[in-house]
């Protein structure tokens, strides 16, 4: 964070360090907020990557940019105010691009997948909707670096020529078996490929409770993420609650940067956590990961069998009440934040026609889908860490890229990391009792504003959605619909293109001849 | 309510919702039936444009008494139902376009139907944000739009002053019409004295041969963007795409909804039944659409789909008995893209024939003997 950037927002000059995103700056300069919901209440960056759409700001002149993914550039205009377009118009640069091997998403198992594929000589295209490469575990910006080894990995990607990294860029429509439209922020084009892998991660499990659209409420990861980006948390009071290890990353990445946590509150009951860190020396690297996480937090009550039923605070949250076995209390902190765990990003496989098993891709030994020339690797494949998500993209690179041996090689050490997946799934089960959070008149789809007695007079999500507009914003469900099958046991139904907010311009040049690109 | 209702009408779709809510009205007891949900078919996936279309007299007579009907029904409707009274704005590409907007006015005016035309300057003013250069328009103002699926679910409400007539029994699919009896997938048998069909396409299961082909379409809506458009904004050359009868077409066709968002259409692809979206038909609509708002390429995109329109062949819906039997069901189908328009209407033609009231417009243009293999076929 060394040169200083000069932004205006809402039409006062500010000045922010490099390389900080526009949700980062909206906090530095001000109170943060970025949308007004349609109900005119005020909202903060929630998910932090990109997902939940709260972070919907005008960026000179284009509504609804997302401030959470866009990193500031010298003399950039952000309007919270309004919604309308002011910027000229201009016909994206529409680019036509093939690879041998195309990979989706920067992060563990994306990187290892590209690096695995690209050792064999393979072009290789690897597209990720974040501005900077390395996922959310290894998301890194001006107040936190990326970790060695993923340097060294984006490092050696960037340097070689037969990888491109598209960054900002996002799998917005199939076109035909081999080719997806893509769009990044300034451009967009068709991608055609002879193998595809899939590395779409995993998003947090953001469950709805009354007050959980305050401003000041965040996913735990999410607040890393934010964290990371350049949102400043020095001085500031942090509950960290949901479920997971996760909940000692975010927090430690919160107390790193000055902020004081002021308790961990964890769903697992004590037996099932106990038995969780009993396993730990199955895996070193993991135990001590633990230790070192609960040695800096050791100041941190860790409150275990407990959640947070409400939070409330007048415009911002100011209160968190916790119940902690069959006790309850109250908590007085600037931020909340709260997950419960992780579910693998599956709707880009969906859209593909991959099969699931449960909320994950199902894929085989050689990591490859149902679909022909279709592979998957990391959490979108099930939840199980970093570690498990980078092997499993070095087989799934070596495998598209008919390295079947050099694949092989790496299955015991799968195997192993599957276990602690299985004991990680096993030990943070979510309890029943989360399901029934939300109050009659708790916001259930944040997007539309849609009370949750208005979504549960229906029978089914296709009703729900259809009657009472759950799940019709911009973030297509994806944050109400995880709720919606939790707590109401309603399964998603599969996405349509476009796969995330798009450009009607993008969408315009399929088919278009004049436009080059592939009918 | 007994075991027997009256009339069990099959489709919950907004032409089912009215013929049952008017068919109760009258004092019938009614069952509808659905193997989905309330507007969960073409009715969930259309515009919800109340439009008066005068391509035939019949076509004519229908959609102008149906428009009248959700005029006078709109006192009812609240905010969720997403009526307003916006207008249709008919845009002329070119002075040949304009001067047959000149002959259409005429006959319209003539006909009773408040319009007008804007020329190049009142249109600009009328809706800034359309392209430079269009010649003019044809706006008529008495049109309209709804959120049909939300109209469907309150015309089938309990709550309404009828409703107690009126069952809804959704997620239940029909497998089989004998005579008056409706057999469900569940074993259950359900004996009504008149069955009426209003599932679109699905009538096609049940009445062997009728004359009705599949015009699929796209939609696209975009994120919130107020202030954008006020009126429902069509081309005149909609109405040349909208009787094509083989091949992909697409028209500009969009309508600002209170959100804030623009719904975007339109196209038509014959005998296409994949439900899947066509990328490059998509593009096509999208570009075509962007030809008129320049400012559309800029503004996000957040969800497209697909319906289809169960069409006739003369394009006029079927509104009556299949045939002469007195058992025979009754048919409330293809209404193609005028479904929610005339649904009002095709209420009250139904409620009329079937209790020999005389309807306020001669039903005899819509009704199915006018296909005379669909009666064959069914005996």
């Amino acid at each position: 964070m060394n040169n200083l950037i000069r932004i205006t927002i809402n039409g006062r000059q500010c000045e922010v360090g490099d390389g900080v995103t526009v949700a980062a700056a909206l906090a530095l300069c001000g109170n943060g907020q970025t949308r007004q919901s349609v109900n005119a209440m005020p909202r903060t960056p929630f998910c932090g990557m990109g997902i939940c759409q709260e972070c919907r700001v005008t960026i000179d002149g284009h509504p609804h940019c997302l401030a959470c993914q866009t990193l500031c550039n010298n003399g950039m205009a952000i309007d919270t105010s309004s919604t309308i377009a002011s910027a000229p118009d201009t016909i994206p640069i529409a680019r036509h691009e093939y690879f041998d091997i195309l990979v989706i998403g920067a992060g563990p198992a994306g990187l290892a997948a590209a690096q695995a594929a690209a050792s064999s000589g393979a072009r290789v295209g690897l597209v990720d909707d974040n501005p900077r490469a390395g996922g959310q575990i290894w998301r890194h910006g001006p107040n936190a670096p990326a970790p060695k080894p993923a340097c060294a990995i984006m490092h050696g990607l960037t340097q070689a020529s037969t990888v491109t990294l598209m960054h900002n860029t996002r799998v917005v429509q199939q076109l035909t078996p081999d080719s997806l439209l893509l769009e990044s922020q300034h451009d967009s084009g068709v991608v055609r490929f002879r193998q595809l892998i899939l590395a779409t991660g995993a998003r947090e499990h953001l469950l709805p409770f009354p007050g959980w659209t305050l401003p000041g409420v965040t996913g735990a990861g999410g607040l890393q993420a934010l964290i990371k980006g350049g949102l400043p948390v020095a001085g500031q009071r942090i509950v960290v609650a949901g479920s997971g290890p996760l909940l000692f990353a975010a927090a430690a990445s919160a107390q790193a940067h000055g902020a004081e946590v002021i308790a961990i509150i964890e769903q697992a009951k004590p037996a099932a956590v106990a038995r969780f860190l009993g396993s730990l020396w199955r895996t070193p690297s993991k135990l001590i990961q633990a230790m070192r996480l609960r040695f800096g937090l050791r100041r941190t009550p860790y409150f275990l069998d407990s959640h947070v039923i409400s939070a409330s605070g007048d415009g911002m949250l100011k209160i968190v009440q916790v119940r902690h076995g069959t006790r309850q209390f109250e908590l007085s902190c600037d931020r909340l934040a709260c997950a419960y765990g992780l579910i693998p990003n599956a709707r880009l496989a969906q859209a593909l026609h991959c099969e699931l098993a449960g909320a994950a891709i199902s894929v085989d030994a050689m990591q490859r889908t149902s679909q022909p020339a279709v592979f998957a690797a990391g959490e979108c494949t099930g939840i199980g860490g970093m570690e498990l998500s980078f092997t499993e993209g070095q087989i799934a690179g070596y495998a598209a890229a008919g390295k079947l041996d050099a694949a092989r090689a790496l299955f015991a050490q799968r195997a192993k990391w599957q276990r602690f997946a299985a004991r990680l799934a096993r030990d943070f089960a979510l309890s029943p009792v989360l399901r029934h959070l939300p109050d009659a008149q708790t916001v259930f789809c944040r997007c539309e504003d849609i009370a949750y007695d208005v979504v549960t007079a229906h029978s089914d999500w296709r009703n729900a959605k259809l009657h009472t507009r759950c799940g019709m914003g911009p973030c297509q469900g994806q944050i109400c619909g995880a709720a919606a099958d939790f707590c109401l046991g309603w399964p998603s139904l599969p996405i349509r293109a476009p796969f995330a907010p798009t450009r009607i311009g993008t969408l315009m040049q399929v088919g278009d001849t004049t436009a080059h690109l592939a009918d | 309510m007994t075991q027997y209702p009256d009339v069990a009408v099959i489709g919950a779709g907004i032409v089912g919702a009215a013929c049952a809510a008017e068919l109760a009205g009258h004092g019938l007891t009614v069952e509808v039936i659905d193997q989905m949900g309330i507007g969960c078919g073409t009715t969930g996936a259309g515009m919800g444009h109340l439009v008066v279309m005068d391509d035939s007299p019949a076509e004519f007579a229908l959609s102008k008494w149906s428009v009248e009907l959700w005029r006078e029904l709109a006192g009812e409707l609240a905010p969720q139902h997403g009526y307003r009274p916006c207008g249709t704005l008919w845009i002329a590409t070119d002075d040949d376009e304009l001067q047959a907007a000149r002959a259409r006015l005429a006959r319209l005016q003539a006909a009773g139907i408040a319009c007008h035309i804007l020329d190049e300057q009142q249109l600009r003013a009328c809706e800034p944000a359309l392209r430079l250069g269009l010649p003019g328009a044809l706006l008529a103002p008495g049109d309209g739009v709804v959120y049909p699926p939300a109209v469907a679910a309150w015309l089938l409400s309990p709550e309404r002053p009828w409703g107690r007539r009126l069952r809804t029994r959704l997620g239940q699919t029909v497998v089989a019409l004998h005579g008056n009896c409706v057999r469900l997938a569940n074993g259950e048998v359900i004996r009504a004295g008149a069955i009426v069909l209003a599932n679109g396409m699905g009538a096609t299961e049940f009445v062997a041969g009728l004359p009705l082909a599949v015009k699929k379409g796209h939609l696209l809506i975009t994120d919130r963007y107020p202030e954008n458009l006020r009126h429902q904004v069509l081309e005149l050359g909609y109405l040349k795409s909208a009787h094509q009868s083989s091949g992909a077409s697409v028209a500009f066709n969009v309508q600002a909804r209170p959100t804030g968002q623009l719904l975007i259409g339109s196209s038509r692809q014959f005998d296409e039944l994949d439900p899947a979206l066509d990328p490059a038909i998509l593009g096509r609509m999208l570009r075509r659409a962007a030809e008129f708002l320049p400012a559309l390429p800029s503004l996000h995109a957040i969800r497209a789909w697909t319906g289809f329109r169960a069409a006739s062949r003369d394009g006029l819906p079927l509104i009556g008995q299949a045939h002469a039997h007195a058992d025979a069901p009754w048919l409330a189908v293809g209404h193609e893209g005028l479904g929610v328009t005339t649904s009002l209407a095709t209420a009250k033609l139904i409620t009329a024939q079937m209790l020999n009231l005389m309807p306020e417009i001669p039903a005899a243009p819509y009704l199915p003997a006018r296909f005379l293999d669909c009666q064959a076929a069914y005996e």
